[in-house]
């Protein structure tokens, strides 16, 4: 019994410490759920939106981010100051429109991310392809298919389509047109098409 | 496990009547907390293979507006998503005289049916599934319908997401009102 005792806490211990733990999210977001069945990448240049139907973008490839982000400040000409850009390079989203940046990284305390604006995506002013073109202007000479599998979308079900649209107008103002969604895992229903098959999503 | 001597030191001898205090063990039974290890091992070892986040891809068309694609009427089902989780349908293209025929509401449930019914009553290649998705849907509803064609295994080239013309906007409206969906 001893022994038994001693291998059930050695393995437990094992998975606890083994398991990487998730990093606390800024932004609550409950996904839909798909059938697709291949892992999101840990490294990604991921597109969230929120339940109120704000919108935020998170570069996480940090040895792009820099250059993402002066790329953006040159061709929308915000005129940040480089201690403003050294601030906006180590904050972990982006949320709020060109104009109030100056004011954003100005403040001298955080902002809650549930207080931020969001990037605008509407049709009139839709901020978001500014930020895409400048994401594909520093990835020009690279492996555009490893760009591809960078670029995600991760939305709360309860947002509504049209701003989801607008999202994929915004990738497709810059010649994408393919990227991915960001869903729960879900096991394929017993008795489906798909099931028969035995396919895993792969289109 | 480690023990205890519990035995009395002193050699203290009772009289006949008293009765003997009977020694009792000091080993703790384990299957307790043995059972514990398992189970939380068990917990842990499915919550984290099932929190993963997967990827679903999405391929959007290049919109070029000399290459329309011509859907034979016979082989194309328009599948709209309205608000409340709602849906609707309809085959072919939409007929004044026959539209309150033609147009039917149905839900997520029953539309994995209706799809495949759709697929193996039509030769492959005249399907298309036509998706329309109304501003009050919500991004889950527009991610499902995706996932079910993913379900009922159409290829891909065979569905395509459309946007919505005023008459079908008119329609689903009417159709919520009637039903009393808010």
């Amino acid at each position: 019994m001893t022994a038994m005792c001693d291998v059930a806490f050695l393995l437990l211990s094992f998975f606890i410490l083994a398991t990487k733990q998730k990093p606390p999210e800024v932004l609550a977001v409950k996904t839909p759920s798909s059938v697709s069945s291949k892992a999101a990448p840990d490294k990604s240049i991921l597109i969230t939106l929120t339940k109120e139907g704000k919108v935020f973008l998170m570069l996480g490839d940090d040895t792009k981010k820099a250059a993402i982000i002066d790329d953006v400040n040159k061709t929308r000409n915000l005129q940040l100051t480089p201690d403003e850009l050294a601030r906006l390079k180590k904050a972990e989203y982006i949320g709020v429109p060109f104009n109030m940046l100056k004011s954003y990284l100005g403040a001298s305390s955080e902002i809650p991310a549930t207080t931020l604006p969001g990037i605008p995506v509407d049709t009139a002013n839709n901020q978001l392809t500014d930020w895409i073109r400048s994401v594909t202007n520093v990835y020009a000479g690279e492996d555009q298919r490893k760009l591809q599998e960078m670029l995600l979308v991760k939305g709360d079900g309860e947002a509504l389509y049209p701003l989801f649209k607008n999202i994929k107008s915004a990738f497709k103002a810059n010649e994408i047109f393919k990227f991915r969604i960001v869903t729960e895992g879900e096991s394929v229903p017993i008795g489906s098409e798909l099931y028969k098959t035995g396919k895993s999503k792969e289109n | 496990m480690a023990e205890m001597d519990t035995s009395s030191g002193g050699g203290h001898k009772k009289g006949p009547g008293v009765k003997k205090g009977k020694k009792l063990s000091t080993r703790v039974d384990l299957t307790p907390m043995v059972d514990l290890g398992f189970l939380l091992l068990t917990f842990f070892v499915f919550t984290t293979t099932m929190s993963q986040s997967t990827a679903m891809n999405m391929n959007e068309p290049k919109d070029e507006k000399d290459k329309e694609m011509k859907v034979k009427n016979s082989g194309a089902m328009t599948i709209l998503l309205g608000k409340a989780n709602q849906v609707y349908y309809y085959y072919g293209q939409l007929d004044p005289n026959t539209v309150s025929e033609q147009f039917k509401s149905t839900t997520f449930k029953d539309i994995r049916k209706l799809i495949l019914e759709k697929k193996n009553g039509t030769p492959i290649d005249d399907l298309m599934f036509i998706i329309k998705s109304d501003k009050n849907s919500t991004f889950k509803n527009a991610i499902d319908i995706l996932d079910e064609m993913t379900i009922s295994a159409i290829p891909p080239g065979h569905y395509a997401e459309v946007d919505m013309t005023p008459v079908e906007e008119m329609l689903i409206q009417q159709t919520e009102t009637a039903n009393g969906i808010k």
